[in-house]
């Protein structure tokens, strides 16, 4: 399942540049909102459903190389973080879902950790 | 990524070297991902370009395929690509004892073609899915600029890999070698990082440069993952919790790596309560932002193979971490001797 299809099937919003998302193809998934534990159990090639926001969600992205962060209950990243993301590499999408219908519709998908 | 760029890569790289693929190959693998998507297909097609017009007879078309050593040609009128004829159109014509006829006669007048300015990624997939040998390739006014054919693609990335290689081959070996290159009883590289306290911007950007260190130095992804989190659990320490921020520092020494964070205050007065899972200090404002979760120090922990923690209230805090290497970890030789399995795999 590439990225691409997720993000057309969940209709999620791409916040930061776009790219070839079809050819990434997310390995597994991670949902929390406690940094400390995304440190410890996103992958690289995850996707990592939360609904924090904030800048310093896409270090934790880059550090764990992340395949894309989705940014629950639309919560919006500002500018600065959008910027941060780009120049970084990391991919923020969002969307009006609660993370744990994410969660469902991507394990359905066969996004599975 | 795609598995179909992927392909030629693997073998390539499996058969050069003829064993199966490490880490530094499938960073290589990564950066050819990279270059179809960087490479453009202006930039690697044949522009030395044969063709031929509806009217030429196809005799004449046969010699030209001959002469030049190819496989098909396109048609052209006035410009525009009319048609292609391949090495199978003239075979049928050959059967029919029909070599005078125009090329206008036999050609796939259906073409599939590619755009000069897209990258090869694009035309690699035209290439699988449509089983097709060679691609002509017009430019944005459907001019005919270029043919372009698997051969082509492969070259290209060949030649922008080597280039690539050669480059980073000089930096890594410069780095990786450090500590065979310099000779001393006891070499130690240092990096120290100054953190500022409250400082959410910058958080993880020390870590972030302590990677790519790790890596520059040949660190394998497991140990330089261990090496991540901690550091990050420590950074993070500094800014959420200090008065006056601290000081971040990773010794790297060919057996070990040292982390350690220092600070002036405000100092901990429980130094085992912290190790507990899920206590901590940190503010509600700093938990909202998904920090303070209680676990910073247990996944510092986890990570590394020791951990000392020791703080005054009121006066100083210094966490030291080591995670032990094997001998080979840093100023491993260079043709893959570091693929033996380490106790960390």
């Amino acid at each position: 399942m590439n990225l691409q299809k997720i993000i057309d099937e969940l209709n999620l919003n791409v916040l930061t540049e776009p790219r070839d998302f079809a050819g990434i193809t997310p390995t597994g998934g991670y949902s929390s909102d406690l940094l400390s534990c995304v440190m410890a159990g996103a992958r690289k090639g995850h996707l990592w459903i939360t609904l924090q926001a904030h800048l310093n969600i896409v270090a934790i992205a880059a550090l764990n190389e992340v395949a894309a962060i989705i940014i629950t209950e639309d919560a919006q990243p500002d500018a600065a973080s959008i910027a941060k993301a780009n120049e970084q590499g990391v991919v923020l999408l969002s969307t009006s879902q609660p993370t744990y219908e994410i969660n469902g519709k991507l394990w359905e998908m066969g996004v599975r950790s | 990524m795609s598995p179909r760029a992927r392909t030629p890569t693997e073998q390539e790289a499996h058969g050069r070297r003829g064993r199966p693929i490490t880490d530094h190959d499938a960073h290589e693998i990564n950066r050819v991902e990279e270059l179809s998507y960087d490479l453009k297909i202006s930039d690697v097609m044949s522009v030395d370009l044969h063709s031929a017009s509806p009217e030429m007879p196809l005799s004449k078309v046969l010699d030209i395929l001959r002469i030049n050593r190819i496989s098909g040609l396109p048609v052209v009128e006035e410009g525009k690509l009319a048609g292609i004829l391949s090495i199978e159109d003239i075979v049928r014509a050959m059967q029919k004892n029909d070599l005078s006829a125009p090329a206008s006669q036999y050609m796939t007048r259906e073409v599939t073609t590619a755009v000069s300015y897209d990258s090869i990624i694009k035309a690699l997939r035209t290439f699988t899915e449509r089983g097709l040998g060679r691609l002509p390739v017009l430019d944005e006014n459907h001019k005919l600029v270029g043919m372009l054919t698997k051969g082509d693609i492969t070259r290209g990335i060949l030649v922008a890999l080597q280039k690539d290689y050669q480059e980073e081959e000089v930096r890594r070996y410069r780095a990786s070698h450090l500590f065979e290159d310099i000779i001393s009883e006891r070499t130690t590289l240092v990096l120290r990082y100054t953190i500022k306290a409250g400082d959410f911007t910058q958080g993880g950007k020390a870590s972030s440069h302590i990677k790519r260190a790790l890596i520059r130095l040949g660190a394998d992804p497991q140990i330089t993952r261990r090496c991540c989190i901690a550091v990050y659990e420590a950074e993070m320490n500094l800014i959420i919790h200090t008065t006056n921020g601290g000081i971040l520092k990773l010794e790297v020494e060919p057996h070990r790596i040292t982390m350690s964070a220092t600070d002036d205050g405000p100092g901990i007065a429980d130094t085992e309560k912290v190790f507990q899972p899920g206590y901590s200090t940190a503010t509600e404002e700093v938990r909202e932002m998904g920090f303070g979760a209680g676990m910073g120090l247990v996944n510092m922990k986890r990570c590394v193979d020791s951990i000392e923690l020791n703080s005054t209230v009121g006066k100083s805090t210094k966490l030291v971490m080591r995670i032990f290497v094997p001998d080979q970890t840093f100023g491993a030789s260079r043709d893959g001797q570091n693929n033996e399995p380490s106790k960390n795999h």
